[in-house]
């Protein structure tokens, strides 16, 4: 137990530049007893809620103390080189030695402080979200295995640890998505995301052997510093391998053509949706491609499918979300979105334009989707006190909602100003960055894409808003004298969030900005992670160009952008305030061409006949044929044979002694004349 | 021919009658006294050979005896039991048991 626990406890060991890890098992260790302790606790203290309001955050708020600590230290030390920490050798087969080995760099602190930050902020407000749940222990210990396993993710050293994260995820995605597990529709979402994922897994798992295959190991620090050397610059195998790298995270990050699980899992509770499916798993494919930034450095044609991708699903994501009246669907199209948008990024190689938008985006949706979740609290409260059978998440039932909910309604301002890319909320500084990058690498097409794209962000989430808060409450007059603004324990979080989103674009305002400091923290930062794949694009004639497709500096065009994101901001909001909805129960289906983003495209249509309807008919043939057919068949001649052995061997059992005389006296005979002939 | 012979063919033909009677006969006194004239023709076989192989062969007529003598009282035991039930000894008779 003792070599046990120092394992866990043990400092790096080869570190340089004084950066020595501080206490690196405990942010792992900490979620994971929090999980013991509350899955205990949903089995014999079922209704305190005691233990798992004080284990579940504090497990989370801890992890996150320790994530700060290294944070602090690599900080004043800087390291050229990631830390490596092996915790045991988890299997050795021949060549293939897997250690459970966590990395220390600039990338993955980074990540952690964001990953168990917003997580600390979310536990906290489940507190008040779930306060009533009779799952509140199940609750808080699959989010505190979330945690754990988002940490392995997310600091795993090679492939195969970072594969573990990956699956585990997965899996608590796929059981919080279907908490409510009686609900059979969030059941089927639950398994819709799960099995969606397996497909990408599959990406990631064929990559993982490639890359085993040419190179003899997982770990990152080896693989990322051999690969100038063994693989081919564009050659098929660093293609074929970052390709299926990229299928794997177009399945954990929701891009086409794999999105579709995302929105369907808005069944699960709102924190959960906020924090795993927004703020931090769904972000793991883009965190995955920029720790594999070298390897994609290398492959361009993987890098503009990358870049394709993106873009095609942010623009495709943006405009489904224009027309969606779920105020969680409008979020999680946002999240498929914006997600696009990092990926646009990395793609074109901007792999620290990526990351910054990802850690913004992470504040700033954050905050959206806990926002909505005190939306969906109140009206769910004031619904069911009237016992009233409405839909909560039903933004045709809201309206008018800033009297009763001014916190919200101010914080949830922000977070729409801060996604719409508003000077100088958070999102103005990571979307100018990556929008700056699509046109400054001269990607012209995905450059007008992306800034479509910002527009009808700004639309779909001031619809949202104006749906929500302004213009005249449709909840009806029974339920209006019931609505409350949400408890404290609720709300901080979402002040908090906000100020997150205003200030969290501060880490990186470009030069080029007239009237501002020029603050570089967040490419320092990431420097030694990202400067081998920064390399290896400048060696093969990437440079970056300084004008954008249409001329002008990247001043002109973030005021240009942030301007028209005000306009149409304030368009929206003026055509929209007055506009007359109805509630859901007493309006129409859109039709026409708001009809046809209502449902989304038919996307879903699409693949149920395309892949599920013949996959169904495939398997149904199957059965038929090779299982009733083949196996049973077998299975069932071999029993009626032997039925029909036993029955002529029952005609010798007569009851008749002579006859069985006779018999064995015959063998006898037989067994005589064999042994004398 | 010497008396080996004789003896040998004497048993041969004691065990065939005990066989065919058991086959042949329906009562079961019977049936059960020509198995005993077979049991008793195997010891003869092993007398005879004792005589040229060694003192051994003699042991397992004592065997053979002793065992016989279990069955029989086990054998007329079951015997009484079934006449004290039907009245009869026909073998022809019991066929109550099979499939």
């Amino acid at each position: 137990m003792v070599n046990f626990l120092e394992s866990f406890l043990r400092v790096a060991q080869h570190a340089d530049g004084g950066y020595q890890p501080i206490l690196p098992g405990l942010i792992l260790l900490f979620p994971l007893v929090g999980f013991v302790i509350n899955g205990l606790g949903a089995f014999l203290w079922r209704d305190s809620k005691r233990v798992p309001s004080l284990v579940g955050p504090l497990a989370i708020i801890g992890s996150f103390a320790v994530v700060l600590a290294n944070f602090l230290a690599m900080h004043a030390a800087m390291p050229h080189d990631p830390a490596i920490v092996s915790l045991w050798t988890w299997m050795a087969v021949g060549d293939l030695s897997i250690g459970v080995d966590l990395q220390f760099d600039q990338l993955s602190v980074l990540m952690l402080l964001v990953v168990t930050g917003v997580s600390s902020v979310i536990h906290v407000y489940s507190i008040g979200y779930m306060r009533e749940d009779p799952g509140y222990s199940r609750y808080f210990s699959y989010l505190n295995l979330f945690v754990f396993f988002m940490s392995v993710l997310v600091m795993g050293a090679n492939f195969a640890i970072v594969f573990v994260g990956w699956e585990g995820v997965g899996l608590c995605s796929y059981l919080l998505i279907g908490f409510w597990y009686e609900n059979r529709e969030f059941a089927s979402a639950g398994k819709k995301a799960f099995i969606v994922n397996r497909i990408g897994d599959f990406g990631f798992l064929v990559a993982m052997l490639l890359v085993f295959t040419h190179f003899g190991t997982l770990n990152f620090v080896e693989v990322f510093a051999a690969a100038p050397e063994t693989l081919v610059f564009g050659g098929g195998v660093v293609t074929l391998i970052t390709l299926l790298l990229f299928l794997g995270a177009t399945g954990k990050s929701a891009q086409i053509p794999l999105y579709v699980w995302l929105p369907d899992a808005m069944a699960g509770p709102t924190p959960v949706s906020a924090l795993i499916h927004a703020a931090t798993m769904v972000t793991a494919g883009v965190y995955l491609v920029a720790r594999a930034g070298v390897l994609f450095a290398m492959a361009p044609v993987s890098q503009a499918t990358v870049a394709a991708i993106g873009a095609g699903t942010a623009l495709f994501a943006a405009t489904i979300a224009m027309q969606q009246y779920d105020i969680k669907k409008v979020l999680a199209y946002s999240t498929v979105s914006q997600l696009g948008y990092m990926f646009l990024a990395v793609g074109v190689g901007a792999f620290t334009a990526g990351m910054f938008h990802l850690i913004t985006h992470a504040f700033f949706k954050a905050l959206l989707f806990l926002g909505s979740g005190a939306v969906i609290h109140a009206m769910h409260h004031a619904l069911h006190q009237v016992h009233r059978h409405d839909d909560p998440n039903d933004m045709r039932n809201y309206g008018g909602l800033k009297n009763v909910l001014p916190i919200t309604w101010g914080t949830m301002w922000i977070g729409t100003v801060a996604i719409a890319g508003i000077f100088p909320f958070a999102g103005f500084f990571s979307k100018d960055e990556i929008i700056w990058s699509a046109g400054s690498y001269g990607y012209t097409v995905l450059w007008v894409v992306s800034i479509l794209t910002a527009l009808l962000t700004a639309g779909y989430m001031t619809r949202l808003m104006v749906l929500t808060f302004h213009g005249e409450n449709r909840s009806g007059a029974d339920v209006r004298p019931h609505l409350r603004e949400v408890p404290a324990v609720m709300w901080v979080p979402l002040a908090i969030l906000a100020v997150l989103s205003v200030v969290g674009g501060w880490i990186q305002i470009p030069e080029s900005l007239p009237a501002l400091p020029a603050v570089d923290a967040l490419h320092h930062w990431l420097e030694p992670v990202m400067e081998p794949a920064r390399q290896v694009m400048t060696e093969h004639g990437l440079h970056q160009a300084h004008e954008s497709p249409l001329g002008g500096g990247e001043a002109v065009w973030a005021i240009m952008s942030t301007g028209l994101a005000l306009i149409v901001v304030m368009l929206t909001f003026r055509a929209l305030v007055h506009r007359r909805y109805r509630p859901a129960s007493e309006s129409e289906t859109p039709t026409g061409f708001a009809g046809i983003l209502y449902n989304k495209w038919y996307v879903d249509e699409l693949y149920d006949r395309l892949i599920i309807l013949p996959l169904l008919a495939l398997w149904r043939g199957c059965w038929r044929i090779v299982d009733v057919g083949l196996i049973d068949g077998t299975l069932n001649a071999m029993a009626s044979g032997t039925r029909m052995v036993g029955w002529v061997g029952s005609l010798f059992q007569t009851g008749r002694v002579a006859g069985y005389m006779f018999w064995f006296v015959t063998g006898v005979v037989l067994i005589l004349a064999l042994l004398l002939l | 021919m010497d008396i080996e012979t004789y003896s040998l063919i004497l048993s041969a033909l004691l065990f065939a009658i005990g066989t065919v009677g058991v086959m042949l006969r329906r009562n079961v006194i019977i049936m059960f006294m020509c198995i005993e004239l077979m049991l008793n023709a195997v010891n003869l076989t092993l007398v005879v050979f004792s005589r040229s192989l060694g003192i051994e062969a003699q042991v397992f007529v004592f065997f053979v005896i002793a065992v016989a003598a279990a069955e029989a009282a086990v054998g007329l035991a079951i015997i009484i039991s079934i006449f004290r039930h039907y009245e009869l000894v026909d073998v022809d008779r019991f066929n109550l048991l099979k499939w």
